[in-house]
């Protein structure tokens, strides 16, 4: 399906001084940008720097509070997605907007504006993912397929639309690296047909490696334009976070205690139909050691972290270890007042109540552990005035920046409550700590902020065991890395004998697990 | 007539309006809209249907009286939840309090009356038929219509491009959202829907049950609808056999006290709750069914941001 010539200087889509204020603050402040046929195009900037309010509004989610957008030269107006769709411009979601409970046929069908029957919808896209590369079952159900399978969906189903520009918000922060490959090769593909590629990305590699032109945008402002491929990721990173981010000094602590938190032959089956069965996980974490898990989101992360932490014990006890004793059965609080921490993958509704303020999150987490500290007298009454004392304890030690003295955790920026979840734990000092996606779509200074602290409080003696989906911060972290697979865990190597293409083999599975084997 | 054929003729009657007023929930909530109201739309629905047919001396215009009113009572629902998204437990629950109240006052001068019924319609030829004839197609007008919106809401929900357009909706409204798809304008509509069903069932009540009016007189059917939607798990044609083994036992339980067994008559009064209910729980074992069928967003206000 080429698309029809354009000369060699017109641009697909122009944006001038495209501004989005929410309140008084602005996302998107006087935007530039300019986006040739047969481009690809990268978006660069740190989270919260407006990329995804910009391509929201060109994509007609999001009203523009002033600006133009020309398309083809034209001003145009896109009051709604069809309205963009109609135009030409395809999207696909960061966060996918799919229908869990649908097939994947009716979920495309749900985004073509003329009404075909299904069962022709189903044929064309059978037929456009194999010839792009991306195979896909039409009849399944979205809520069982991978991560990387679901993005497919969301790309044949703005192919189908024979759109000009295709607009992808982080491809590859789900991808495997062999998947993001096979991304590439597709996005190659359309471009070489003509179509442009609106690529956003805060992944400096992947963005010299395949993008013709980049914007860079920080605090809502476009700080750069230039081509990826004549810079240095250095300037690329201070382009966009406008100054250097302080670099992670890695573990590689020598010495290595005692086994702290183990788990042996651990088992758990699935809890809900779309969950993942833990299958026969091994894994040992020594004091002074980092172990980082990685894996592509949906293998049983979330599980692993349940069976660890006591959100719900397993059957046997024995399989999991702390500090020597059988835990397995035990719940959260036991295993907390032996000396372990937790943090768990989502901020807002699990590991803290966005309603309430900091203090009271503190309390939610520690009631138990630091009763004596926390809670006085038989009916066990607050001291709110420790609790303040140590909330604040921990925003100092954090450098979490807050408006107000106990702010409502939902008040922070994501980063800034990180930094306050994973603080609440640190100030304990915990022989054990897990914490899942440590960073997880956090601004770079904090995210180094909060990985030094867990190299530090590894250095200090304490076992650490972090589950990421991130292979840059699992590479600053990690002494020794593990890669988790449908809930099947491989061996753990030690981090300076992977590397990234054998991490990526190890997500899909393909080294076997030599049975008995423990991860020393 | 035989005494075997009469009682299947009253279990058809017993069991249309639950099933009217749970299939106008089932499409209600398949938009991811929890409207606990259905008690309060219905009873409005059976007094207002009984008024229409009082005051205009015909039960057709009763009958549309009826669905009008549960039409009309609905959308104070929507406008509160979908426009100034409020709580939808509370706000329901409230509407169920409000419809209770509003109509005993509107009832009033009607205690006591006579009402008037809703003619059966017999189906020429059909209706001489052995056996099935009376019973299906010598129904009253509203028992029909059950069985259309049955079909027409099956149909509707799985085989038209709006019905998949409306479960996108109940899954995920915010990704609907992002497709360009009007979201509270289809909550509206289905909310409006549901309204009128409530009122039509209600309207049989006052209509064809029994035609007259007793304050209170939709005794607790608006909930059993609103379980057997989910027990159903959001399936019309599960509804249907809820509701017919509903009435089925209600009719049933009638006969047996009747009869004497010497069973405590609470008990046989609370066999059609205990067997509908035991019976669709073990329907609804299936995991990954309900997990298919369950309207994930159900409940949840959605505020588009724009």
């Amino acid at each position: 399906m080429p698309v029809s010539g354009v000369s060699a200087d017109a641009t697909v889509l122009s944006v001038r001084q495209l501004t989005k204020l929410f309140g008084s603050f602005a996302a998107c402040n006087g935007i530039d940008l300019d986006i040739k046929p047969g481009e690809i195009h990268a978006l660069l900037g740190e989270n919260g720097a407006g990329k995804s309010t910009l391509v929201k509004m060109l994509f007609g989610v999001l009203a523009p509070t002033s600006g133009t957008i020309l398309w083809n030269g034209q001003t145009v107006r896109i009051a709604s997605p069809a309205a963009a769709r109609k135009l030409g411009i395809g999207m696909v979601f960061q966060h996918f907007s799919l229908f869990e409970a649908l097939t994947v046929a009716e979920n495309i069908a749900l985004s073509l504006d003329d009404k075909l029957p299904l069962a022709q919808i189903a044929a064309r896209a059978s037929e456009l993912s194999h010839a792009y590369g991306l195979p896909l079952d039409p009849h399944a159900h979205v809520a069982d397929l991978s991560v990387g399978e679901r993005q497919r969906i969301e790309i044949v189903r703005a192919l189908l639309q024979n759109p000009q520009l295709i607009i992808l918000d982080e491809p590859t922060s789900v991808l495997t690296p062999q998947e993001a490959d096979r991304l590439f090769e597709t996005l190659f593909k359309l471009r070489a047909e003509g179509r442009s590629v609106l690529y956003i990305s805060h992944r400096l590699e992947e963005v010299q490696r395949i993008c013709d032109r980049a914007t860079v945008l920080r605090h809502g402002k476009v700080t750069g334009a230039c081509d990826p491929r004549q810079e240095t990721p250095a300037s690329l990173a201070r382009m966009m976070v406008g100054a250097e981010v302080a670099h992670v000094s890695a573990a590689g602590t020598t010495t290595r205690g005692e086994v702290l938190l183990e788990a042996r032959h651990l088992s758990a089956a699935a809890r809900t139909p779309f969950a993942v069965a833990l299958k026969n996980v091994c894994l040992k974490v020594r004091a002074g050691e980092v172990l980082a898990i990685a894996g592509v989101a949906g293998n049983g992360q979330g599980e692993l972290f349940d069976a660890l932490s006591g959100e719900y014990p397993v059957e046997e006890a024995q399989t999991v270890q702390l500090r020597g004793k059988a835990v397995g059965r035990s719940g959260i609080n036991d295993r907390r007042s032996m000396g372990a921490g937790f943090v768990p993958e989502e901020r807002h509704g699990h590991a803290a109540v966005s309603a309430l303020p900091l203090s009271d999150n503190l309390v939610l987490a520690r009631y138990w552990s630091d009763r004596k500290a926390f809670l006085s007298g038989p009916l066990g009454l607050i001291r709110s005035g420790a609790v303040k004392a140590a909330a604040k304890r921990i925003c100092v030690e954090m450098d979490v920046r807050k408006s107000g003295e106990d702010p409502a955790a939902g008040s922070l920026s994501g980063g800034n409550l990180q930094k306050f979840i994973v603080g609440r734990e640190l100030d304990r000092q915990p022989s054990v700590l897990v914490v899942n996606q440590p960073t997880w779509g956090v601004d770079a200074g904090a995210a180094s902020r909060i990985r030094q602290a867990l190299v530090d409080l590894a250095k200090s003696g304490s076992a650490v065991l972090v589950i990421s989906q991130d292979l840059d911060e699992i590479f600053e972290v990690a002494s020794e890395i593990a890669v988790i697979s449908e809930g099947r865990l491989s061996d753990a190597y030690p981090a300076g004998e992977l590397t990234r293409e054998k991490i990526g083999l190890l997500m899909g599975g393909l080294y076997g697990k030599t049975e008995g084997a423990h991860a020393h | 007539m035989g005494i075997f054929e009469s009682i299947l003729l009253t279990i058809a009657t017993a069991a249309t309006p639950l099933l009217i007023a749970a299939i106008g929930e089932l499409v209600v909530e398949r938009s991811g809209v929890l409207n606990l109201g259905v008690e309060g739309m219905m009873v409005m629905g059976a007094v207002c249907g009984f008024a229409g047919a009082s005051l205009s001396g015909s039960p057709w215009i009763g009958l549309v009286a009826g669905v009008a009113a549960g039409a009309v009572f609905s959308q104070l629902f929507a406008v509160l939840t979908l426009s100034i998204a409020t709580n939808q437990v509370a706000t329901g629950l409230s509407l169920t309090l409000l419809g209770l109240g509003l109509s005993g006052m509107i009832g009033e001068p009607f205690v006591g009356e006579a009402g008037s019924k809703l003619p059966n319609l017999f189906i020429p030829g059909l209706s001489e038929l052995p056996l099935v004839g009376r019973l299906i197609f010598g129904q009253d007008p509203i028992f029909y219509l059950s069985v259309i919106l049955t079909v027409g809401t099956a149909w509707f929900l799985f085989r038209t491009r709006t019905g998949l357009t409306l479960r996108s909706i109940g899954d995920n409204p915010a990704s609907a959202h992002t497709l360009g798809i009007p979201v509270i304008r289809y909550r509206y509509l289905a909310v409006l829907f549901g309204g009128a069903c409530a009122g039509l069932a209600g309207a049989h009540l006052s209509l064809v049950y029994t035609p007259q009016w007793v304050e209170n007189m939709t005794a607790g059917r608006g909930w059993i609808a609103l379980a057997l939607v989910v027990f159903a798990s959001w399936r019309p044609a599960r509804v249907a056999a809820g509701a017919y083994l509903f009435g089925g036992v209600t009719i049933g339980q009638i006969h047996a006290q009747a009869l004497g067994f010497g069973i405590p008559s609470q008990f046989l009064s609370a066999l059609p709750y205990l067997a509908t209910v035991v019976v669709l729980v073990m329907m609804s074992r299936n995991k990954r069914l309900m997990m298919v069928n369950t309207p994930a967003s159900l409940g949840r206000p959605f505020v588009p941001d724009r």
